[in-house]
């Protein structure tokens, strides 16, 4: 490896899993690609995942073992960037929620209500509470979307002994079908509210372009009674998978609201006491360049450590919130109220997915169109920031405008670029315990550690920070102002 | 072919959003993985095999130098390859890219080399192989899909639509929104696809479809300065998601050049958004 954050892919015809071991030479020497020795104590084992699969976008994984020391690790994220903290700057701020929804086509609406939420910080916009439920209801369609996708699509033919989710419906018939019908429901919400499920178009800064009609909304209810049922029954179908034994000491971060389960808003607040306004992020997270990594990984700022983000962060900080059958279900199957399986985050996925249908159809059924679609506003200067969580955990953006209304500067900080650097340690913990595993088999359960964060690599790439100097603090200890690196 | 076609489908630099699309056609989506051999398709499935390929789907633009060797590669092992959405049919959002020379961040790409190497365009699948069919739309739309690859495995020519948003609006019965409440649209000048979705839901068409045949976006631009909007408020509307394909390109840099020359001449009257 260069000092260079590889952009290069896999060819179609290479061999995606390169694995093999080497006599013990540090540099250099061709490894047998297909080599089945038995371990040796000072012998290298090099095994490389090229592509990994059923995650979304484009990463790697590099392992390089001397005897049992791992020697190299690298989550390796080398989907090209597309710069968007970039041209961002110069346009009219009403065009943020749908350039910025095109980060990532699993989790645009996570994306365009951070966007709003932190462009109406800017301009003193606040919504009333009707905009603020139906904002709730298209994140909740969103969640489902995602989740139902990675669960059953995704994740779930790890456990199964598949290599596809697709595959899996062969002997899986009810499983699969009542997920892609989970799935396609919460597409349907996301369709009647937002106009389309990928890239919706009908969020506006200050609320919507238009609400929908109450029978709109009301032609959903049955569905939706449908799924939270069938939701629970898809978590007590997951929650007797097999589980492997791995626990991490984990700092885990989210947001936190009184009344309800963490969305749209709350505090940013950890297991270990930290609480803050999601304003303030900046303020103890910090992200770092790392060469091998077109994302930024983010840490703490005090002492540069990983923290978790996502669903099982969210579940664990917010268990109580949690819809009545969500914590039902929790219950019923002993969901640990502390779990420090990072495996087990499908679970939580699915307690958030019983949520999700649940606030869903509470939102439909009481749903009465406000008199007005959205607040107006009259473009100022300003600046302001906003958390919300993603299906994969919080996601941050801080926005400054200029008197015109155009953007003047942009930072996004994705939920998948927090959890890198708790992936890769999560790693350098599991590979020791399996080290006697072929080395297919050793690449085979890293790559599924990797997927059960759901990684969203599209999302974590695919930014740049600008430091032109005036007067911007760089977050990135590399970038010198009036420089550029290329970030999360 | 013999036996099931073999269905292939490569991200470039892209959202994922156009491959999600397959997935989200949950109704088809089992029939239409019985009725092909899915033989590399990495969001959905760990098996891959090797080319050749019946059927390549391809989303995403050429951003990096690998990128423009790696679709070469694709192309050899692809009898039919299909662009699917804005970034691999004219660039995407990130080619915005291209125009950055005239503002500050282009250095940005070029300033870190050792850090990235990226390409200082972000460019169409067409402009470095041979494109068999173009599926538009920033995302495409799952239904056309489905439809499309339904053609193919039939062994039928796939046929898309072509006219702009601006038909299927009254097709669908929705009251225009510029005559009705001025909004700029550009609708006229779009591709057909998305069913003429923003209108229906209040909002101006911000062409997610990239233009029709025979678009002609200056004569829709020269109304809208006529009725008092300055250029360079008509720019973000023709460069987005499908900034970089031709007519589009042509048109904002024309629009660019008269703003530049009303602004040297005297001052353009602002319209409040
Ligand atoms: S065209 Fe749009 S939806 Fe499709 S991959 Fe590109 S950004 Fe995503």
């Amino acid at each position: 490896m260069t000092n260079e954050t590889s952009t290069d892919r896999v060819l179609p015809m290479e061999v995606r899993r390169v694995t093999g071991r080497q006599r013990p030479t540090r540099h250099g020497g061709q490894s047998n690609p297909w080599a089945e020795t038995k371990a040796m104590a000072s012998e290298t084992r090099t095994i490389r995942i090229e592509a990994l699969a059923r995650v979304e976008g484009e990463g790697a994984l590099d392992i390089r073992l001397e005897g049992d020391r791992i020697e190299e690790l690298k989550l390796r994220i080398y989907e090209p960037p597309r710069f968007f903290e970039a041209f961002l700057c110069g346009r009219p701020l009403e065009e943020v929620p749908d350039i910025t929804a095109r980060i990532c086509g699993i989790c645009p609406v996570a994306y365009m209500m951070t966007s709003v939420h932190a462009l109406e910080a800017a301009l003193g916009v606040t919504v009333p509470s009707e905009i603020r439920q139906l904002r709730r209801l298209l994140y909740c369609g969103e969640w489902i979307e995602s989740h139902a996708l990675h669960m059953h699509l995704l994740h779930a033919p790890d456990f199964l002994g598949y290599d596809s989710g697709l595959e899996m419906a062969r002997d899986y018939p009810t499983e699969l079908g009542r997920g892609l019908r989970l799935k396609k429901h919460g597409n349907q919400l996301l369709e009647t509210l937002g106009g389309r499920a990928i890239h919706p178009i009908n969020v506006a800064v200050g609320g919507f372009y238009r609400c929908p009609k109450r029978d709109e909304l009301a032609a959903l209810i049955p569905d939706f009674e449908w799924g939270v049922q069938a939701a629970a029954e898809t978590t007590r179908w997951i929650a007797g998978f097999p589980y492997p034994h791995f626990e991490r000491p984990y700092e885990m971060i989210a947001l936190s609201h009184p009344d309800e389960y963490p969305m749209n808003e709350g505090r940013i607040v950890s297991n270990s006491g930290l609480s803050l306004p999601a304003s303030d992020f900046e303020t103890e997270f910090e992200e770092i360049h790392v060469p091998h990594s077109t994302a930024l990984h983010a840490a703490r700022r005090r002492d540069g450590s990983s923290y978790l983000v996502g669903p099982l962060a969210r579940v664990t900080l917010n268990r109580d919130r949690l819809s009545p059958t969500a914590r039902r279900v929790a219950d019923e199957i002993a969901f640990e109220p502390s779990c420090r399986n990072p495996y087990k985050s499908l679970i939580a996925r699915g307690l958030e997915l019983i949520h999700a249908y649940e606030e869903a159809l509470q939102i439909l059924t009481n749903y009465a169109p406000p008199r007005t679609s959205r607040v107006t506003y009259k473009p100022r200067a300003g600046e302001g920031a906003a958390a919300t969580e993603a299906p994969r955990g919080m996601l941050y953006h801080r926005y400054r405008i200029d008197e015109q209304g155009k953007i003047a500067f942009a930072t996004i900080v994705p939920p998948t670029s927090q959890n890198q650097r708790q992936i890769e340690e999560d790693l350098r913990h599991l590979i020791p315990t399996i080290l006697a595993e072929t080395d297919d088999n050793l690449g085979r359960q890293c790559e599924r550690l990797v997927r059960s964060y759901d990684p969203c690599i599209s999302c974590s790439t695919h930014f740049l920070k600008i430091h032109i100097d005036r007067g911007e603090r760089s977050l990135d200890p590399i970038a010198s102002p009036s420089n550029v690196t290329p970030t999360p | 072919m013999s036996g099931k076609p073999r269905l292939a489908v490569f991200k470039f630099a892209s959202c994922d959003g156009c491959q999600l699309s397959l997935l989200d056609a949950e109704d088809e989506l089992l029939a239409i993985a019985g009725a092909v051999e899915i033989a590399y398709f990495l969001e959905a499935s760990s098996r891959v095999l090797p080319g050749p390929y019946d059927v390549t789907l391809v989303e995403g633009s050429i951003t990096t130098p690998h990128d423009a060797e790696r679709i070469q590669e694709v192309r050899r092992q692809s009898k039919f390859l299909m662009t699917i959405g804005a970034c691999a049919t004219s660039g995407g959002i990130q080619a915005l890219r291209n125009w950055a020379s005239s503002e500050e961040y282009l250095r940005a790409v070029y300033a870190r080399p050792e850090y990235i190497r990226t390409l200082s365009t972000s460019t169409a699948i067409a402009d470095h192989v041979k494109v068999d069919f173009e599926l538009r739309g920033c995302p495409i739309n799952h239904h056309q899909l489905v439809e499309v690859l339904s053609s193919l495995i039939a062994g039928r020519t796939p046929r898309t639509p072509n006219h702009s948003v601006c038909l299927d609006c009254k097709r669908r019965g929705t009251v225009c929104v510029t005559v009705a409440q001025g909004i700029p649209c550009i609708g006229p000048v779009t591709h057909a696809g998305c069913g003429a979705l923003c209108p229906h839901f209040d909002r101006g068409c911000y062409g997610c479809y990239g233009p029709a045949a025979q678009a002609n976006p200056s004569s829709l631009n020269d109304w809208w300065m006529q009725h008092g909007h300055a250029p360079q408020q008509l720019v973000p509307l023709m460069r987005n998601f499908n900034g970089y394909a031709p007519s589009f390109r042509s048109e904002s840099e024309r629009l660019e050049r008269m703003a530049a020359t009303s602004h040297s001449s005297d001052q353009v009257g602002g319209n409040d958004k």
